[in-house]
């Protein structure tokens, strides 16, 4: 019983392009309007990059699927114009219990800081999500959505690539400067290029299922192992919107996949777990699952973004989030080469920087899928003994691996100035910003990340000297004001102080006191026009 | 004299439950039982001290023990 419900329904609608003697020529062509798709094109359409995104759906539906958006990713969706439906629509949450038979083992609080726009995670249904980036992507002049338009063919050229796409009206040609393959996990133009999708197969099965309760739960993430309604194995427990539960069941890996979705095999089970039968079945699917990626993202003009570059297992809500990312982190990029800004070798960085993170991605949820399900007695043994001992020793209790949860990546990247001055506080070179409640010129409230938005800036505490010049300053004292100290404190902000923050809200680069001739090279430097690599 | 320390010592350590457990990804049951066993000698020595090891092993008792027993 997979229930394929329509939520939302588009039209096919004939386009002009098809209708040329001669392809339509494109700055980038998107292919696949999942979330990560639709972040990437949104992305490059504010920054006045005409897009095309190219679905061979038409409709958003078939279940819930990702449910959990991190804080980094709301922060993302933000600045797309994207957060506001999410947030009101999601259920915030950021406490984790983790439970052993009845016992709680722990409990883990997840953003136990105040001062952040953003909670540490919210649960909506991935299709909110996708309905909120459509409405969003419709209000912009540079975007164009092509639904029912599939992609057949790939040629690609040294500047550029050839789609044939397949519409109920026939096929038609598109030539683009630059794809992005957002096609998802099966990637199609992956399959074209004879790209290779490396790693590691699980074999464990795991039942999800979504039902509709008034539930007693609070609004937390419960993981058990070993319950007591589902002997040996291991159950989650989440609230998502609409009274609408997600659980998620390890049957082990001979569970018969067909047999488990089946009414008769998934109330019981349910029934045991709730205590009661008073809820109903939205959706059911059984999945294993894969943590694997291509060995490299970009292939001449074509990039590979989400879960077509690279998958993970769903254990710490990696993967929608790290595609999210990964649009993050590939839009401005484009957008600067195409518009002549940056050198083309600028896209090189993508690759390692996303590269980079998708490994820490596929490290934590393998190491998360060690724990959760083990493969042989003795893995078993292993994973027992550190959750008895965990009712005893610290130590163990941190060995307890429920699912990490997504926290964004780090950049070891060409594109930072190495830190010549020693830093405390919470930004980290590489990392995204730390946000900070801040109020603007008229004292009006306004958030740090708010204020950045997405341009390359410079953010300066004033010290009597000549403030730095470059595309985008703002003087902290004057443009924003840090009425709380949040930012002095997270930034290790003093007089003199200078941040270069990228277009991603990465930071590139810092100083106490900073000669302009430095910032300049810095700001060539996150642009790829410095370094070895980039 | 030291006592056993059982706040995590570890900077990562998921790390070093996944070298564990790789130590042994295909290993037959009798063999990672003789691996577990020379483990656990090779780390005893390195402790060095019999009383850390006591503490440990009546640690590692106490958490075999039913939970009714401990609690």
């Amino acid at each position: 019983m997979n229930t394929r419900k329509v939520l939302y329904q588009f039209g096919y609608r004939r386009c002009p392009d098809q209708d040329r003697p001669s392809p339509a020529q494109h700055p980038v062509v998107v292919v696949g309007a999942g979330p990560v798709g639709l972040c990437t094109a949104i992305d490059l359409a504010q920054r006045g990059i005409p897009v095309v995104l190219l679905d061979d759906a038409d409709r958003i539906g078939e279940g819930s699927r990702g449910i959990c958006y991190a804080k980094r990713t709301l922060e993302i969706l933000d600045r797309l114009g994207a957060a506001h439906p999410c947030l009101e629509k999601g259920v915030t949450w950021k406490i984790g219990k983790v439970f052993q038979n009845n016992d709680l083992l722990y409990a883990f609080d997840l953003l136990p800081e105040d001062g952040h726009k953003m909670p540490a995670f919210i649960n909506l249904q991935q299709y909110y999500l996708e309905h909120a980036l459509v409405e969003r992507a419709a209000a912009l002049p540079y975007l164009e959505i092509r639904w029912r338009n599939k992609v057949v063919d790939l040629k690609r050229r040294n500047d550029g690539a050839t789609l044939t796409v397949e519409t109920p009206e026939g096929p038609y040609d598109l030539d683009a400067e630059w794809v992005v393959a957002a096609d998802g996990a099966r990637s199609a133009l992956r399959t074209m290029l004879g790209l290779e999708f490396k790693g590691e197969v699980f074999e464990d099965r795991f039942l999800i299922a979504d039902v509709r309760m008034k539930g007693s739960f609070p609004s937390e993430r419960w993981f058990w192992f070993d319950p007591p309604f589902h002997d040996g194995h291991s159950a989650l427990l989440h609230k998502q919107p609409d009274d609408v539960w997600r659980i998620d069941l390890q049957l082990g890996p001979d569970a018969d996949v067909k047999a488990e979705q089946t009414p008769e095999r998934v109330m019981p089970r349910l029934r045991q777990m709730l205590g009661h039968d008073d809820f109903s079945l939205e959706w059911v699917s059984v999945y294993t699952f894969q943590c694997r990626r291509l060995e490299r993202f970009v292939h001449g003009r074509v990039v590979f973004v989400g879960d077509a570059a690279h998958q993970v297992s769903p254990f710490g809500a990696r993967g929608a989030n790290s595609g999210i990312q990964d649009a993050d982190n590939l839009a401005w990029k484009l957008a600067f080469i195409i518009n002549g800004e940056a050198p083309e070798r600028l896209i090189e960085s993508y690759d390692i920087e996303r590269s980079a993170a998708a490994d820490e991605n596929i490290g934590h949820s393998t190491r998360s899928t060690d724990f959760i399900a083990p493969r042989s007695a003795q893995e078993l043994r292993f994973r027992d003994a550190t959750l008895s001992l965990a009712r005893h020793a610290p130590f163990a209790k941190r060995m307890v691996n429920s699912g990490r949860l997504s926290m964004p990546s780090t950049y070891d990247t060409p594109l930072s100035t190495p830190d010549a001055d020693p830093w405390s506080g919470s930004a980290r070179l590489g990392a995204p910003l730390p946000d900070a409640p801040m109020r603007d010129r008229s004292g009006q409230p306004i958030w740090l990340l708010e204020a950045i938005g997405g341009e390359e800036t410079i953010l300066h505490i004033p010290n009597g000297a000549q403030p730095p010049t470059g595309s985008r300053v703002l003087i902290i004292g004057d443009d924003l004001i840090d009425e709380h100290g949040f930012f002095a404190q997270r930034f290790d902000a003093s007089p003199g102080s200078t941040y270069l923050v990228r277009p991603d809200q990465h930071l590139a680069a810092r100083w106490r006191h900073a000669p302009p001739s430095l910032i300049e090279n810095a700001s060539r430097r996150l642009k790829g026009f410095e370094g070895d690599r980039a | 004299m030291s006592v056993l320390v059982t706040e995590s010592r570890l900077a990562d350590p998921d790390q070093t439950y996944r070298a564990l457990i790789e130590a042994h990804r295909g290993l037959p049951d009798e063999d990672s039982a003789a691996l577990n066993s020379r483990l656990v000698l090779i780390l005893a020595n390195h402790i060095g001290e019999h009383a850390v090891l006591q503490e440990a092993i009546a640690l590692a008792k106490q958490s075999m023990e039913p939970k009714d027993a401990s609690e």
